[in-house]
């Protein structure tokens, strides 16, 4: 018995963070569906939910519950098992690589030596929860949303596989931690060195995630809902889920390879006035955006509509106002510095998803294929060939870091650029 | 030792089994989902042997790329008239005296070479940083032959390009 705990015993952190990933993950995806109604709302002039709630703030519960007591549904000609299973394969396909992702220098993460192959891989085997729920339905829409979401994959996948490969250039090393670490001794992120890589990284990650304006397995004009259609119940929140941990996993992914991962912005610098370093008050960036909130909720106490609706607003309050003063405690702030700003970044990428939904219409199929295939893909490949020129020009040669890169970049530009005015996008095929 | 020893024959077991399924579902779709839980199980083995980036690239390429284009073909054909042809024709008895014969060979080779396959146990530090090792055998030890491979990759690929375009 104490061999097999022996031998278990490295098994055992990884699986616990998977599931404190399940944990804190389902909490994100709920929250993240009334962020994103909230924001595309007040992006197209609306209000958005409003009613469960003060500004719709116990919306998340409410619709989870519905989705976990509706009837799930089989339809009648249906593969039963595959279609049962394929939302748990997407899910599990989205949730693992987390094991892998270092939240802070202070996070016990599995450092293997090629954390990041694994992460990709792990991840692109949620298609299969895509392919085979599509096909199991046995339903025209949900197959034709399925090979489309197929289709796409393996075109972008391409793409965003070489935006990674500058990254690991500059890093030297496949593992997640130390490819931050490389960041924070030469001072500057990757973003700034590889803004091409960072773009095209951006823009596969939302095909990748099937987002808006790369959206097309699910375009409801054309297909109704792509390849869940005929899901319903828990089994659909089961893909709810897995596609915004997707979303989640693509922004830790590029947060950690160009966004510095955990450290702070500007760790490097200083600014001192009058003897005090201005650019250390970001340290206390935490404790400001808790306070915020617990600040905002309570004005918005006098012009609630309801004494619930204050009592919730209340409530709120002092789950943030506590979590500001228990920052405050000693040793907290400090411990809590990594995770707060790789989250932050997360955010912000997130942020972008939703914005982006609401700014640009939806591409064509074609177009689609034609972006991928004519544009990022001979883009990406030059990218990596320049980065790689850039590396020699930087490590053997002595030239300066940034010039070094910056060349190749502007090269690349070019290369874009000449690639653009030969094929335009909007062409039909 | 023992767990180790475990879990091999756990996976060795399901990748056996599995790729068993694999020939006798006839439903194509099943048949690639077991194929996709046998390249599984052996990136398994892999990862026990200490080879993560061969486990890692085995999942991103055959489980992630191949696979994945497998099914996409089977979706887009029609799936009734496989179901219904039967996957055991008359000429298995062919089949499986060829297959009697291969495994006969296999067994002489391992008896007259019983000594290559005793392979030492090389110490878990030896095989890290395991991705630079390839890298160095690929690129440097090994560097005509692996270019070779991908000239021929290169020729396979231009064929079936013009293969598709003369249509």
């Amino acid at each position: 018995m104490a061999e097999l705990i022996d031998a278990l015993q490295p098994y055992l952190i990884p699986t616990l963070r998977v599931v404190i990933a399940f944990l804190v993950l389902s909490l994100i995806a709920a929250a993240m569906i009334w962020i994103e109604r909230k924001v595309l709302a007040h992006l197209q002039v609306r209000l958005g939910p409003m009613r469960v709630g003060p500004h719709g703030l116990l919306q998340p519960i409410a619709d989870t519950l519905k989705l976990l007591l509706k009837e799930d549904i089989v339809p009648a000609e249906a593969d039963r098992f595959i279609f049962l299973y394929a939302p748990v394969i997407s899910v599990i396909a989205a949730l693992t690589p987390f094991a892998f992702i270092p939240f802070a220098a202070n996070d016990r993460a599995p450092d293997v030596n090629v954390a990041l192959l694994f992460i990709i891989g792990v991840s692109s085997l949620g298609i299969f929860g895509i392919i085979l729920g599509g096909w199991a339905s046995n339903s025209h829409y949900p197959l034709l949303g399925a090979l489309r979401s197929t289709a796409q994959l393996v075109s972008y996948e391409v793409a965003l596989g070489f935006a990674l490969v500058s990254a690991l250039l500059l890093g030297g090393t496949l593992s997640m931690r130390g490819i931050v670490e490389k960041q924070a001794e030469l001072g500057v992120w990757f973003v700034f060195l590889q803004p091409v890589a960072f773009f095209i990284l951006f823009v596969a990650a939302l095909a990748e995630t099937n987002r808006n304006p790369f959206d097309l397995p699910e375009a409801e004009s054309e297909l109704v809902a792509g390849f869940h259609t005929e899901y319903s119940g828990f089994r659909f929140a089961l893909y709810f889920m897995a596609e915004y941990s997707a979303m989640v996993l693509v922004s830790a992914i590029a947060t950690t390879l160009f966004l510095g991962g955990w450290l702070r912005p500007f760790a490097n610098t200083e600014v001192v006035i009058q003897g005090f370093d201005v650019l250390s008050l970001l340290d206390w960036m935490p404790v400001a955006v808790f306070g915020f909130l617990t600040l905002w909720l309570l004005k918005e106490i006098p012009g609630a509509d309801s004494n619930t609706h204050r009592l919730a607003l209340l409530i709120f309050a002092a789950v943030f106002g506590g979590v500001a003063a228990a920052l405050l405690l000693p040793g907290v702030l400090p411990a809590v510095q990594g995770v707060f700003w790789f989250l932050f970044k997360v955010f912000i990428f997130l942020f972008c998803f939703i914005w982006f939904r609401g700014t640009f219409p939806r591409y064509r199929f074609d177009q689609l294929m034609r972006l991928g295939w004519h544009f990022m893909i001979p883009v990406a490949i030059v990218n990596v060939i320049f980065c790689g020129i850039g590396l020699l020009l930087w490590q053997q040669w002595d030239w300066n870091l940034a010039g070094a890169f910056w060349v190749g970049n502007l090269a690349t530009l070019l290369v874009a650029l000449l690639l653009a005015g030969r094929t335009p996008a909007g062409q039909a095929a | 030792m023992t767990f180790y020893l475990a879990t091999f024959y756990v996976l060795g077991a399901i990748a056996v089994l599995s790729a068993l399924l694999v020939i006798t579902r006839r439903n194509p779709v099943h048949s690639a989902i077991f194929l996709i839980v046998t390249l599984l199980s052996v990136a398994g083995l892999y990862l026990q042997l200490q080879a993560e980036f061969l486990a890692a690239v085995q999942i991103i390429l055959y489980i992630g790329g191949v696979m994945v284009l497998f099914l996409f073909v089977i979706l887009l054909v029609n799936l009734e008239v496989t179901v219904r042809q039967e996957p055991f024709n008359r000429m298995w008895w062919i089949a499986g005296v060829a297959a009697l014969v291969l495994l006969g060979e296999l067994a002489v080779t391992y008896y007259l070479g019983r000594q290559a396959f005793a392979i030492p146990v090389t110490p878990a530090a030896a095989l890290q940083p395991n991705t630079e090792l390839i890298g160095r055998t690929l690129y440097q030890t090994y560097m005509l032959p692996f270019e070779i491979a991908s000239v021929l990759l290169l020729v396979a690929m231009v064929g079936a390009v013009l293969m598709a375009r003369r249509r």
